[in-house]
Formats: structure tokens, sequence, C-alpha cells
């Protein structure tokens, strides 16, 4: 089963300011990109089980020139509060390397 | 037609660049020269308590060579955020390498210093005339919190700067300044089209980010005109493509296309990218919108405590079938010696020591979907916040004792439990800080928030 990080240029995590954390997945070209939106791989609804965060709560955008899906949340830990363990907000991603594409 | 050259150095003052590619930038008669020195990136301890990010002699390094470049070509430099936080004690700090090394490569010129921090009376006026508005997500807000912030910094944009240009300076030390106002602000003033100027401003103020396969920091170039801006990066190995360009305005942002300045809005949903060659990229269609009302973001930092952590690992497989457990009791009955220890004049209310489990959720904490599973080690961090330094280092020096030998059912017998990396195990971290505001202020004017002080060099 191929999965999201095999057909992705970039998945990254980064905090947006202290209290926002955002989500971007890259593609190197317009067929995977097309392909993982049309398949509905990563949606609100998906992030948002993935992640604990409720729905009303997640930004998505789909960035054509950018060939890019952009989420961003409220941080869910606010950024070096006391059980904030990532002061940059750069490895909060990693579920969604693993996200599994439809064949 | 107005054609404004902008250098950008590097992403951050600090983090370096090659001197050959600032050399061609500065044979393209760039009108301004400017770098950021500082986000809220790297948490709010900068900011709180006084640190800057890099050392001394790097930010002098990238200093010298950006003070001669502006020499030779005459044109203005611009240095936002000093020392990471952007606070009063950074511009002076900031100030005070540039002087050094104008005295040693005798350069002079007209210097501007304009400070951020705010005054918590002003604040207070204006948190009770309803004008400290909250962003989103909201936090609470009170004298009380202003009162209690080690600094708070108001984020300038523009004017402030255009200001302290208008009075002839060629080099400006900034406090805390949005990343974009470093770079729009001489296109803007010089007729440049504000939608380019602003996003222009946007695609330089991280260097070569917008580069495709980013190798090193380094700097990149961008012409700005009426109705597009070129941009180009100058080392050799950089290119830009248009995705790389259009990626770029998702970077450290929440959304993509509209990014928000004290006095407008930049707006990138009609941009087009097109190629220029292999390594350049035209940019047309950006737009920005005055806002009908100005506001300036507050930046505020909290001391929470004094922090001593323990790094340790475990490997034993009865004690990490029941970690959680373990730890638990191990903290429940550690409040109680202590309690003993110092006949009540230390307790719970002074301290708490909360632990992350590293090889199970210790990056992502409730985040994390697979925190069922553990390998067959883990790294334990614990973490002493405490009231007072001395009782934070004395709270971790007999905890780390104390759960050393904490036991677990299974074994009889005194066991040692953790793996310790370090002789002392524990690491005094000093003061710890929080962020404490996330709120714009509407001010009467753009400048009333920010001090500038001129001086000869």
């Amino acid at each position: 089963m191929r999965k999201l990080g095999d057909v992705a240029r970039l998945i990254r995590s980064k905090n947006a300011g202290p209290f926002i954390l955002t989500f971007d997945i890259m593609f190197d070209g317009e067929e995977n990109y097309r392909k993982v939106i049309d398949a509905q791989v990563l949606t609100k609804s998906r992030f948002a089980s993935i992640y604990h965060v409720a729905e009303k709560d997640i930004a998505l955008f789909e960035h054509d020139a950018a060939m890019a899906i952009k989420i961003s949340i409220p941080r869910p830990y606010v950024q070096c509060d006391i059980d904030d363990g990532d002061v940059y907000g750069g490895q909060q991603h990693g579920p969604l390397v693993d996200l599994e594409l439809p064949d | 037609m107005t054609e404004i050259r902008v250098l950008a150095a590097t992403g951050m003052l600090g983090s370096g660049f090659l001197e050959s590619s600032f050399a061609r930038g500065i044979s393209l008669e760039p009108h301004v020269i400017a770098c950021d020195a500082g986000s809220t990136d790297a948490g709010p301890a900068h900011l709180g308590g006084d640190i800057p990010y890099f050392d001394r002699e790097v930010i002098k390094r990238d200093l010298r060579l950006m003070l001669l470049g502006r020499d030779q070509c005459n044109g203005r430099l611009i240095v936002g955020s000093c020392g990471m936080g952007g606070g009063d004690w950074a511009v002076d700090w900031m100030r005070d390498i540039a002087l050094e090394i104008a005295r040693e490569e005798n350069l002079s010129f007209r210097l501007a210093l304009i400070k951020s921090e705010q005054d918590k009376a002003y604040l207070k006026t204006r948190l009770g005339q309803g004008r400290i508005l909250p962003l989103m997500p909201e936090i609470p807000i009170s004298e009380e919190i202003i009162d209690t912030s080690a600094h708070i910094v108001g984020v300038m944009g523009s004017e402030p700067i255009a200001a302290a240009i208008e009075t002839g300076a060629k080099v400006i030390l900034a406090g805390r300044a949005t990343d974009t106002s470093l770079y729009s602000t001489v296109p803007v003033m010089m007729g440049a089209g504000a939608g380019p100027a602003w996003h222009a401003a946007k695609t330089l103020e991280c260097g070569t980010a917008a580069t495709i396969q980013r190798k090193r920091p380094d700097c990149i170039f961008g012409w700005i005109r009426d109705d597009h801006f070129d941009i180009e990066p100058l080392g050799p190995e950089s290119r830009c493509t248009p995705q790389s360009v259009a990626a770029h305005t998702l970077y450290e942002n929440a959304d993509p296309y509209l990014i928000t300045e004290p006095d407008g809005v930049l707006d990138t949903r009609e941009a087009q990218y097109t190629a220029l060659s292999d390594r350049a990229v035209r940019v047309t269609g950006s737009q920005y919108h005055k806002s009908d009302r100005y506001t300036v973001k507050l930046e505020g930092a909290r001391l929470t405590g004094y922090q001593t952590a323990i790094i340790a690992g475990v490997r034993d497989p009865f004690i990490l079938r029941q970690l959680d457990d373990w730890m638990d009791k191990m903290r429940a009955k550690f409040a109680e010696r202590i309690k003993e220890m110092y006949d009540g004049k230390i307790g719970v209310e002074n301290y708490s020591i909360s632990v992350r489990v590293y090889g199970r959720d210790g990056v992502m904490g409730k985040l994390e979907p697979r925190r069922d599973e553990i390998g067959h080690e883990v790294g334990l961090l614990f973490t002493v916040t405490a009231d007072q330094e001395t009782t934070s280092r004395a709270i971790a020096k007999s905890f780390a004792h104390f759960a050393l030998h904490f036991p677990i059912p299974e074994w009889q017998g005194l066991i040692s439990g953790l793996a310790f990396p370090f002789s002392p195990a524990e690491l005094y971290k000093g003061p710890a800080f929080n962020f404490s505001l996330n709120h714009v202020v509407v001010p009467d004017n753009p400048l009333e928030m920010f001090r500038t002080e001129i001086r000869e060099v």
C-alpha cells in the first residue's frame, strides 16, 4: 500500500506563531497533487480523527500554484507551555507521512 | 518604470551566507539590504530573559559584511527583531556590535535605533479603552498579565521604519518588527507597487527558503517594479522555480493567501508565478489591501518558574510495562518525602514535576495516535518547575535520587531503575517563560508605540 509520504515532495509541520500549528503537504507534480485531492486522502474529518481536534478548528487550503495542501489548527499545546515538547512545532507531521493512499 | 532592488542577506542574521553571493548582490546595486534577526519561533525565553539567540561573534561576522556592503553601494541597511526577541536590550546589544564594527572598519553613517518594548501603563490604558483586541485562538488578558509579563514588545510595521529613513538614516536597527516590513518599506517609499513590494518581502524574508532544495542559508535578490517582482537566488547552486516561490507563501503562515500586516493585508490569491530562467521567477498579480483599522500585534513573555531537567533511560521490561503507574506513585510518594524533609516549608504548591516519555509520546504528547506502543527502552525527561531557583535545584537533586531507587512490586531488594547519562543527574535550565499575549493594540497613530533614536556614527 502506498503512503502519502511516498508521493509527497515534502510533508512538514511548523509554528505559525506561538498559538497556531500548520502542516504543509507539497507535491512534485500536478498528477500526485490532483490524485491525493481527488481521492480525498486528507480531508478535515480525516485530519480531525488523527489529531483529535474539532473539525471547526481546522483550516484546510488547496494551493494549486504551490501544488500543496495546507492545514492549520490552534496549537494543541501553546508553544513552550509546560506540556509542549516541540518548540518549533516541526515534528508533529509524522502520522500524515503514514496515511495510506487508495490503490 | 520604477525598479527597486532589494538584497536579502540571509534568512536570519547570524545564520550565515556566502561572501561571494553577497558580493554579487552588492554589485547589483540594491536600494536596500535587509535581514531579520529574530521571531517568536525559538520560544519566549529570548524576549523574557534578554537572551540573544546566536553568539555575538557570528552576528558580528554577518553584520560586518552587511555594513561594508552597504557602505559600498550606499543603500540602506535594515535589521529587525534584534537578538531574537526584539527587546530594547537586544537593540542596544546590536548597536554596540555595529559601533564596534564601524570603529574597526572606519565606517560612518547615520544610525537609527527603533525600540519596540511597551510601557505597561500605556497598555493598561489601552486595555481599559477596549483598544486591545484578542487574536484567535483567544487567550485571557488582564492588568495582572500585563504587569507580570517580564517584557512586552509591539511588532512594528513599515511606518516607524519609514519615519527613520526619512531622517536620512542609512543603517536601521529595529526591535521587534514584521519580517516583511524590513523589506517592503523602502520599495513602497520609492514608488514600487504595494502588492509586489509586500509579496516580494514575504518571499525574500527567509533568504534561500524560497529556493528549491535549500542547501544552505544564503542571499537572495528581488527586483520590485510597479506591477510585478522578479526574484533570483545569488548562490551558484540555488534555484527558484515558480512552485518554490509560490510554496514560500505557505511557510510559517496559518493562511497561505492572506498575510496580515499592521496597516493592511497581502493578498496572493491572484498571483501568477512564471519562470524567467531555470533559477529566476517573475510574480504578477499580488495585491495589498489597506485595512480600515491600524493594529500592532503584541508579544509578551511571562516567567513561569525556574526549571531543572533530569534525563534518564529505562530498559527494565518490568518497569516499562507499568511505566505510568510507577512514575505516578513515585511522584506521589516523593511529595510526602518532601513534606517530611522540609518540615512543610516546601510543598507541592512551590514546585511541579512533569515527565515526558521519549520512545512513546515524547514528541506529540496527547496528539500521538500510537501512544499505546512502547519499545524496548524509553528516554525520560523529568522537568522540575519551581517558584525559586534554589527550590528548583533542591527538588531536582532529591527527586533524581528518590526516583532512581523507587521500587516495583516484581523485584525484591533495592533497584536502580533509571539510567542517568550525566553526573550530576540534574541540569539547571534557568528561568522559563510562556507567551502571555495573543493580542493587537489599536493605537492613535502608527508611531506612538515605538521610540526612535538617531545618531551619527
